[in-house]
């Protein structure tokens, strides 16, 4: 026990856990961004996948949320307790200078703070959904495959009514190719979205690279190739969350 | 280039002890040959202000051969000047354009406290080697020559961490001053050779342990630290710490390291 409360005590011990749950949060941007990519296909893709994700079995859901929640908490919290401790390590200079630290690493705080308040405002916005109103929005029949011949799959369900009838009807779920296009097509949303991921293309690009080096994995050689990596990485989500939004306000033009 | 005298505009700080505020206080100079050396051109300057009866300006030096570690300037914000892979003593005046204003302060952290103008005290570097920067041997007769066999490579990476003269320069540079390139130079110079594995778990954590008792700043990978460096340590030695420590973190859980 003895152990664990030095290692969390120590600063070395902070950073591994900024390291981890960063490699969390990071890898879970890409599967979001990946997921959110099936928006430019035909609407079933992106509804039966947001569909299934709503459906995960033996409440998979929440505890998907749960960790993902516990990862935030655990990486604001140590986050900003790091940067309190450097801030006040440093009595800071009359002339700052700054030889080659990148614009990503110096403004982590920041670009994590901004993500902190993008991410509570997207999820009322398309989780909660009460930021706008989507109820004009009308439900689709959950299309769950497609036939070898290229027929639609409509999945179904039987209710019980109330005076004792079964009836089959196909299952209805929210639209949500729908959703995100009325979601962005609100240009005051769509621009908070981009300038968002961009500040997370910032975040990634000094956190993706660091996270080798917390953790003891990089040397000299592999030092400037997982710097370029982080970049590609970054840009990669940036490019593919910002598409969607940039896509609607070009429609929009 | 001309061998001219330069003149230059000195903004210096000046601080009479550790609890007195201090403040930048403008200077000039001139005749300065473009030869000399930085430290040069502040004795020029003391003897100045020696000779109208001022006190002259305080700053630490010794060898004046770039490698006791001593001089300890942040000239324009970077520390030991703009020059990469040098001290102060080793920056010459033809690096700055005549008539040109520089900016001269101390090493600037909290676990360095000023002790006056441009001299600062780097006693918790002393005691974060104190700590666990050593190897315990049984003095006595001297061991023979090469009777423990040491891979070429691994001497050299060894020596490249033990090239830290210490100066400081990557704290005053780390806009969190962190200590972690000194420190992880220090602790590998060990680590990384058969003399120094019988303590290596011990030393990561007792350093780690006093380097955050001295109240630096954590390490966020900047990249500054290597950037200043004289001494040209890099930042693979800190992520080798960072390995060591993982690992000695992991056997003092459930096994006892301290």
């Amino acid at each position: 026990m003895n152990g664990i409360l030095r290692l969390l005590k120590s600063s070395v011990g902070k950073k591994y856990l900024m390291a981890i749950t960063g490699t969390i949060l990071a890898l879970f941007v890409l599967g979001h961004m990946l997921g959110n990519l099936q928006y430019f296909f035909d609407a079933r893709w992106i509804n039966a996948y947001a569909h299934h994700l709503q459906h995960l079995p033996y409440g998979l859901l929440w505890v998907v949320r749960a960790v993902l929640f516990t990862t935030i908490v655990i990486h604001i919290v140590v986050g900003v307790l790091l940067t309190l401790h450097n801030v006040q390590a440093r009595p800071g200079y009359e002339v700052e200078g700054t030889v080659q630290a990148s614009l990503g690493s110096r403004t982590m705080i920041w670009t994590g703070l901004v993500l902190l308040a993008f991410a509570t405002f997207h999820i009322f916005h398309y989780t909660v959904k009460n930021v706008q109103d989507f109820s004009s929005i009308p439900e689709v029949n959950y299309i769950s495959s497609v036939t070898p011949e290229g027929l639609p799959v409509v999945e179904t369900e039987t209710v019980i009514t109330p005076d004792g009838n079964g009836i089959i009807r196909p299952v209805a779920t929210p639209n949500v190719q729908a959703i995100m296009k009325t979601g962005f097509s609100v240009t005051g949303y769509s621009l908070f979205y981009i300038f968002a991921v961009g500040m997370l293309m910032l975040h990634l690009s000094h956190g993706v690279s660091s996270v080798f080096q917390t953790l003891g994995l990089r040397n000299e050689v592999w030092r400037y190739k997982l710097n370029c990596l982080a970049w590609l990485y970054a840009v990669a989500v940036f490019a593919g969350f910002a598409s969607i939004p940039v896509s609607v306000l070009i429609g929009k033009l | 280039m001309s061998n001219e005298g330069r003149s230059y505009t000195l903004r210096i700080w000046r601080q009479k002890n550790r609890n007195t505020p201090g403040k930048l206080v403008d200077y000039k100079v001139t005749n300065i040959s473009p030869g000399s050396s930085f430290l040069e051109m502040l004795d020029l300057l003391n003897e100045d202000l020696v000779a109208k009866g001022e006190e002259a300006i305080a700053f630490d030096n010794d060898c004046r051969e770039g490698i006791c570690g001593m001089c300890s300037l942040t000239i324009n914000g970077i520390p030991h000047g703009p020059e990469r892979r040098t001290t102060v003593c080793q920056l010459h005046m033809r690096k700055f354009e005549d008539g040109a204003v520089i900016t001269i302060e101390p090493f600037r952290a909290k676990p360095f406290p000023i002790v006056k103008d441009l001299v600062v005290d780097r006693s918790a570097f002393d005691r974060i080697i104190q700590a666990g920067g050593f190897i315990s041997v049984r003095t006595g007769g001297v061991p023979d020559a090469n009777a423990i066999a040491i891979p070429k490579d691994v001497a050299d990476v060894a020596m490249d961490a033990a090239a830290c003269i210490g100066c400081g320069a990557c704290v005053a540079a780390c806009k969190n001053s962190s200590a972690m390139l000194f420190t992880s130079a220090k602790a590998s110079q060990l680590n990384r050779l058969p003399q120094g594995q019988a303590e290596k778990d011990r030393r990561v954590l007792l350093m780690i342990s006093q380097l955050d008792k001295e109240g630096f700043g954590s390490c966020t990978n900047y990249g500054e630290c290597q950037a200043v460096c004289p001494k040209g340590i890099t930042l693979d030695h800190i992520a080798k710490m960072h390995r060591d420590y993982a690992v000695a973190s992991f056997k003092n859980v459930f096994g006892k390291v301290l």
